[in-house]
């Protein structure tokens, strides 16, 4: 009896000391006070230093602590920001950027044209080695000199000197930027989050942990970054200093850091978070019917590269074929439960065309585009096609292997080329790849079927198009035509805007007769947002736009 | 005692030597590396990454540099995570995982020997299956699924317990039952048959027959000599547990070192790999030497050479 009670009493004990690490603290500690919007964008960040930021989360988060030249409103049109207006000179090589009156930095400093000289040059540092430099600053000029005219094996063949790089400022109040080919979709770089200014004396007090400290993370944004808890959250609070903190209605976004969608499904469910981009891929289908459950375009096509090198898919009837047999319209909704859009081209259907409208709608030849409508017509055609290049009901035509990671659909779409590809009598042996051998192995052309995917850096469908030049690093199809690559040229140099986008358009015909990729699907992004969130939009490059939003009480 | 410790802290480095080099070579052989990206960037800023981080060197002259650095305790920079040193990582997120372990520690001690020790003074009673039902249940049910159903039941459905980050003690009651769950149930098996063991011992009857009241035989002689199994099951538990779990941590969003550990390896970040890794060796082996001492107070029969 009493080694009973004893035992009684330990485990009693034991209950206490839970109770009492669970003692006291309400269930959601409030926030200081003020007009806290709470959201979830993705996991840790791994910098918030803009010019060496890659990720979709990070381009968000500096678009709410930075300002930038100009900035994407809320019909996805480029405003002002910064800059208050802007002009290119009649050469399309000289853009010049008219800075509005009093700029300040989040510390209350002056800021002027200067500060984006600076930050222009320390961008393409090789130093500091930023990922994306070619992509927004490679068309500027000096830039080849600037970073050292590197070899083919990207090593520096003079000393670097950033200083090559022609971006001016005359003026505390102008900026002048010469271009070494027209850009004429400068003005949109111009919004990116990776040419937001930086601050010189604070970035080179402390070259790589500037970002780490809110004191020295010194912006021009909306908002002014005062905490960042790694692994937890950031949080940000209204810059008084900002030009137009009059239309900033928010006290602070905190931007939860989550690496689990359920955990941030639970975080928005119990209403401590009034968005969430980490949906848990499981529970889209009830989610759908929701009012606060959103589908928005992103410019991205998901595709399939045939390995244009192969004598198999050499005859662009075969891959005309292969492309034809898919039901896109099946797998959109079927497979990925709704959450892509079939793909009836390459240039994704959110792109803008020359003169703001949508890029799909100015379309020459339809015939050439696919029918996503009519998968028996495309399966009888698919047929023909193939018997037109010898290859009768698959005959001839070896066993193809689809190479894929796992991730996503990746694996159910695999599965339905096998089977679709089936009925043309083709057999599809399907290899799973793990992802971070499966891109080099697929860049290299060491595959014979794969999946790919394009997410465009900026709304240009250059930026696209692109990728099917003989050459191009990410032309993983290894599609090349000439003339292709000429109407690609051609649409480098042009200035008039409508000339330029007519030459893309061909190039997408061309590209779309030869079926040098095989488009699949376009990518959307889901969210969960709150209808207690007013004001605040997002635009087609992926950015949430929470910079002038309000919380309905 | 003192040369039994000079030897194991020779050992301790020699085998903390071998485990760090075993890792610097064998994570270079991974495909990818820390700049593989699904869009390829520029020859010329590759190599600007690659320069920065010395990774453009023979890997001999990696290896020598690291180790040179090393020794000073200099573990470098996170490649991935820009501006963060590595020992800054770790000394930031060590404490975290820590305290979330060390509750769960002493919560699985507090419970786990109880609890099998009931279990063997009931042998075959009713109270005895359902401890071994408990614990059979700890030791099979994954962790993630313990979060999950924690996560659902406490924390969504009810919404009695917050369910991500570590502002509150509320925060720590789901991590900590999760991160609890299987040592305590392993504990409870483990004293159960080890008290069994003890009880049927010569001693023990020795005792009784010497008249020693039942507190005194259950404490002072079967407990301590059945605890000796939970000694030495000890020494690896608290060193992985004060880790962290990346599972856990995951889920209920705790900034900890567990998360840390295994994104490293995902994201191919070679600094923070070698220096997680010989922080976990370490650990282990300082947790090793402090059981071997814990069984000489313990059990006097042992003695360390």
């Amino acid at each position: 009896m009493k080694k009973q009670l004893v035992l009684a009493t330990l485990v009693l004990t034991g209950a206490l000391v839970l109770a009492g690490c669970g003692g006291g603290g309400s269930k959601s500690a409030k926030n200081a006070g003020g007009k806290i919007l709470t959201i979830e964008l993705g996991p840790e960040v791994e910098t918030i230093d803009p010019a060496l930021n890659t990720t979709n989360d990070g381009a968000n988060y500096a678009t709410y602590l930075f300002d930038n030249l100009l900035r994407i409103d809320k019909d996805g049109k480029v405003a002002p920001s910064l800059a208050q207006k802007y002009e290119t000179s009649a050469d399309g090589l000289t853009w010049t950027f008219h800075l509005r009156d009093g700029l300040k930095w989040s510390d209350g400093s002056d800021f002027t044209a200067n500060d984006f000289v600076y930050s222009w040059q320390r961008m393409i540092d090789p130093e500091i080695a930023a990922p994306y430099a070619e992509t927004v600053l490679g068309m500027v000029e000096g830039y080849e000199e600037a970073i050292g005219l590197p070899d083919a094996e990207g090593k520096p063949t003079i000393d670097p000197d950033i200083t090559k790089l022609k971006v001016e400022a005359p003026d505390d109040k102008t900026l002048v930027v010469h271009m070494s080919t027209p850009t004429p979709y400068f003005d949109k770089l111009a919004t990116f989050a990776a040419l937001s200014p930086v601050k010189q004396d604070v970035v080179e007090a402390n070259p790589d942990g500037w970002t780490l400290d809110p004191k020295t993370y010194i912006s021009t944004g909306p908002f002014k970054l005062t905490e960042w808890k790694s692994g937890s959250y950031l949080m940000l609070e209204k810059n008084e200093n900002y030009w137009n903190k009059d239309a900033v209605k928010l006290d602070g976004i905190k931007c939860l850091l989550m690496n689990d969608q359920n955990a941030a499904f639970s975080a928005y469910e119990s209403g401590d978070a009034l968005m969430i981009k980490d949906i848990p891929t499981q529970e889209i289908t009830t989610l759908q019917k929701r009012p606060d459950y959103h589908l928005d375009p992103q410019l991205g096509t998901y595709f399939i590269d045939l390995n244009n090198t192969l004598d198999e898919f050499k005859d662009a009837r075969v891959r005309q074929a292969l492309s034809l047999a898919l039901d896109r319209k099946y797998i959109s909704e079927t497979i990925t439960a709704g959450t892509y859009t079939p793909a009836t081209g390459f240039v994704s259907a959110g792109t803008s065309d020359w003169d703001g409208s949508l890029w799909t709608d100015n379309i020459t030849d339809p015939s050439v585009y696919i029918n996503v409508d009519d998968h028996a017509g495309n399966l009888a055609k698919a047929k023909e096609l193939l018997a037109e290049a010898g290859h009768p009901n698959g005959e001839g035509l070896p066993t193809l292997t689809y190479s894929t990671n796992d991730a996503a659909y990746h694996k159910k779409i695999a599965e339905y080329l096998q089977q679709a590809w089936k009925e043309l009598g083709i057999n599809v042996e399907v290899s799973i790849v793990e992802w971070k051998s499966f891109t080099p192995q697929r860049r290299s052309g060491n595959y014979q079927t794969a999946r790919d995917g394009w997410v465009m850096d900026y709304n240009d469908p250059s930026n696209i198009l692109q990728l099917t030049t003989t050459g191009n690093g990410n032309n993983s199809s290894k599609y090349s035509n000439p003339e292709y690559d000429a109407l690609l040229e051609k649409a480098a140099k042009e200035i008039d805007p409508k000339t330029r986008f007519g030459y893309f358009h061909q190039a997408e015909e061309m590209l779309m007769k030869d079926m040098g990729v095989t488009p699949l699907l376009y990518y959307n992004e889901m969210y969960l947002q709150s209808e207690k969130i007013k004001d605040s939009y997002h635009t087609v490059d992926g950015v949430y736009h929470f910079e002038y939003a309000d919380i309905a009480e | 005692m003192l040369k039994y410790i000079i030897k194991r802290l020779i050992f301790g480095i020699a085998t903390i030597f071998i485990v760090s080099t075993l890792t610097f070579f064998l994570m270079q052989q991974v495909p990818g590396g820390p700049f593989a990206a699904d869009k390829s960037i520029s020859k010329a800023a590759q190599k600007a990454l690659e320069v920065k981080y010395g990774l453009d060197k023979p890997i001999t002259v990696q290896y020598i540099n690291y180790f040179k650095n090393a020794v000073k305790g200099d573990f470098g920079i996170s490649i991935k995570q820009r501006g963060r040193d590595v020992a800054q990582i770790i000394s930031t997120k060590f404490p975290v995982s820590a305290r979330v372990g060390g509750i769960s520690i002493v919560l699985a001690l507090l419970f786990g020997v109880p609890l099998g020790s009931v279990a063997a003074l009931n042998r075959g009673k009713i109270l005895d299956r359902l401890i071994i039902m408990f614990a059979t249940l700890g030791i099979a049910v994954p962790s993630f699924v313990v979060c999950t159903v924690l996560m659902y039941v406490l924390g969504v459905k009810l919404e009695l317990l917050p369910t991500y980050g570590l502002t509150s003690p509320l925060n720590y009651i789901m991590p900590v039952l999760a991160l609890s769950f299987y040592p305590t149930a392993y504990i409870a098996r483990q004293m159960r048959s080890s008290m069994l063991d003890v009880l049927g011992q010569d001693y023990m009857r020795t005792a009784r027959a010497k008249g020693l009241s039942e507190n005194v035989i259950l404490f002072k002689h079967a407990l301590r000599n059945a605890i000796l199994p939970i000694i030495t099951y000890m020494g690896p538990l608290v060193a992985y547990t004060l880790v962290g779990s990346f599972v856990v941590e995951k889920i209920f969003t705790i900034p900890g070192l567990g998360g840390e550990f295994v994104s490293s390896v995902i994201n191919q970040d070679y600094t923070v790999i070698m220096g997680t890794t010989i922080f976990l060796a370490t650990l282990i082996i300082f947790m090793n030497v402090v059981v071997d001492i814990t069984y000489t107070i313990v059990d006097p029969r042992i003695k360390l050479k």
